[in-house]
């Protein structure tokens, strides 16, 4: 195996704080990155704005709203979801990348779950979109390992003290999905019905419905 | 690497700041950014393991003082200059202001990682996380290195982060998931009835005997 090593350099130009000149907005380092892969013949706008129109409109937590509320009314599918999350969530018809390798946690009366990924930002796309920016924060992230109850009653769920916490780093290639308890007020609800009740923050953990 | 974005158990942070009905993106630069990283990853310019300590390099202080896609654009900017004969000056030129980008890459990974997808651990094995404190890139957080802990799944083999960050071979092994009692990561002053998974490849672990 070959690796790439490189000795440090004090003066490396890549470094960064080495410029007296003011920094450029962002707007305008962006737009810098585009000019230049335009140039270079690395940018295919349309075949791009495709991939980002699915991303802002396709993708979304009402897809895993909709893996719950099968999963709560019917038995069978739950038992599946749990067993093999990736191909229960593909029968819905949602897959792809942040998504290919599945795991269903289940919240019960003695288990709460909670998902984060204290390295980056790592979230299952296909059934909860793009993470939102709280979920990407220092904060979450240092403190969702070292005091999840702490940090879940600030934002508002408390998990009695009798429930374990059950934290899910997700460091490596598996993404997390919590399957929140049904709510007792939801007796002979539709399965629509019963999708429109689960929310975005209730699937990452931070909620209990 | 120990580095800025290895934030789990970290103090100091406050609260989590959660904005009430959040777009996918803050205005058009965000948008921009994520259409310049879908470009780039058509253009077959980095693979996860690059990206993701492409942002691991930035500075500290710009880091935790600039929003998550300014992360990725810094990142991407910072692979061109690397990978795609792209020079700071063009970047600087265009953007029409100072552009700062990544700290050099000083990885390597360790020589003793190689193929193998039979996995040597089980659920229920006792395992210690090896203590390695890699300057490269690594998917091993410090808060679980030395640590303790029980496999509860094995997920099947992937490519090692700390191989694909710094070279374009690609090395398997299998990944855990791994349990780690609150009190083991945190001592006396962990939370009552909290456990923390956390996934890792097995070049990661050693049997605890």
């Amino acid at each position: 195996m070959t690796t790439s090593a490189r000795p440090h350099d004090d003066h490396d130009h890549v470094a960064h704080g080495h410029h007296p000149a003011p920094l450029a907005p962002i707007e305008a380092r962006v737009a810098a990155i585009e000019s230049v892969l335009a140039d270079r013949g690395l940018l295919d706008r349309a075949a791009v704005d495709a991939v980002v129109a699915h991303f802002e409109n396709d993708l979304g937590p009402l897809n895993g709203a909709r893996v719950v509320a099968r999963a709560w009314v019917d038995p069978d599918y739950k038992l599946r979801l749990l067993a093999d999350g990736t191909a229960a969530i593909g029968e819905l018809g949602f897959g792809g990348p942040e998504g290919d390798h599945m795991v269903v946690v289940e919240n019960t009366a003695e288990v709460h779950n909670l998902v984060v990924c204290t390295l980056c930002s790592c979230y299952p796309w296909p059934t909860l979109g793009l993470p939102p920016t709280w979920y990407k924060s220092p904060a979450y992230r240092a403190r969702a390992v070292r005091e999840p109850r702490v940090l879940l009653a600030e934002m508002g769920t408390t998990v009695p003290p009798e429930v374990e916490i059950r934290v899910w780093d997700s460091s490596a290639e598996v993404r997390y999905l919590v399957l929140p308890e049904r709510p007792r007020d939801t007796e002979g609800l539709s399965e629509d019905d019963l999708a429109s009740r689960v929310t975005r923050d209730s699937m990452i953990g931070v909620e209990r419905l | 690497m120990d580095g800025i974005h290895d934030l789990g158990g970290m103090a100091g942070f406050g609260p989590v700041e959660v904005e009430p009905a959040e777009p996918v993106f803050h205005g058009e630069w965000e948008r921009a950014v994520f259409r310049v990283n879908i470009a780039v990853i058509m253009a077959g310019l980095h693979n996860g393991g690059r990206f993701r300590h492409s942002i691991e390099r930035m500075d500290p202080g710009h880091y935790l003082s600039s929003p998550y896609y300014e992360h990725w654009l810094t990142g991407i900017a910072t692979l061109l200059v690397e990978r795609a004969g792209v020079t700071l000056d063009e970047l600087e030129q265009r953007a029409g202001g100072g552009f700062p980008l990544s700290r050099p890459d000083r990885g390597c990974a360790r020589d003793d990682i190689a193929e193998r997808t039979e996995p040597r651990f089980e659920a229920g094995s006792r395992v210690r996380v090896r203590e390695w404190h890699s300057l490269g890139h690594t998917r091993a957080p410090r808060y679980v290195q030395g640590k303790r802990g029980v496999v509860v799944r094995h997920d099947g083999a992937f490519s090692v982060p700390d191989v694909e960050a710094h070279s374009d071979e690609k090395v398997e092994q299998p990944t855990y998931s791994v349990r780690f009692e609150a009190r083991e990561l945190w001592g006396d002053g962990a939370g009552d009835r909290e456990v923390v998974h956390i996934d890792l490849w097995e070049c990661y672990l050693e049997e605890d005997a």
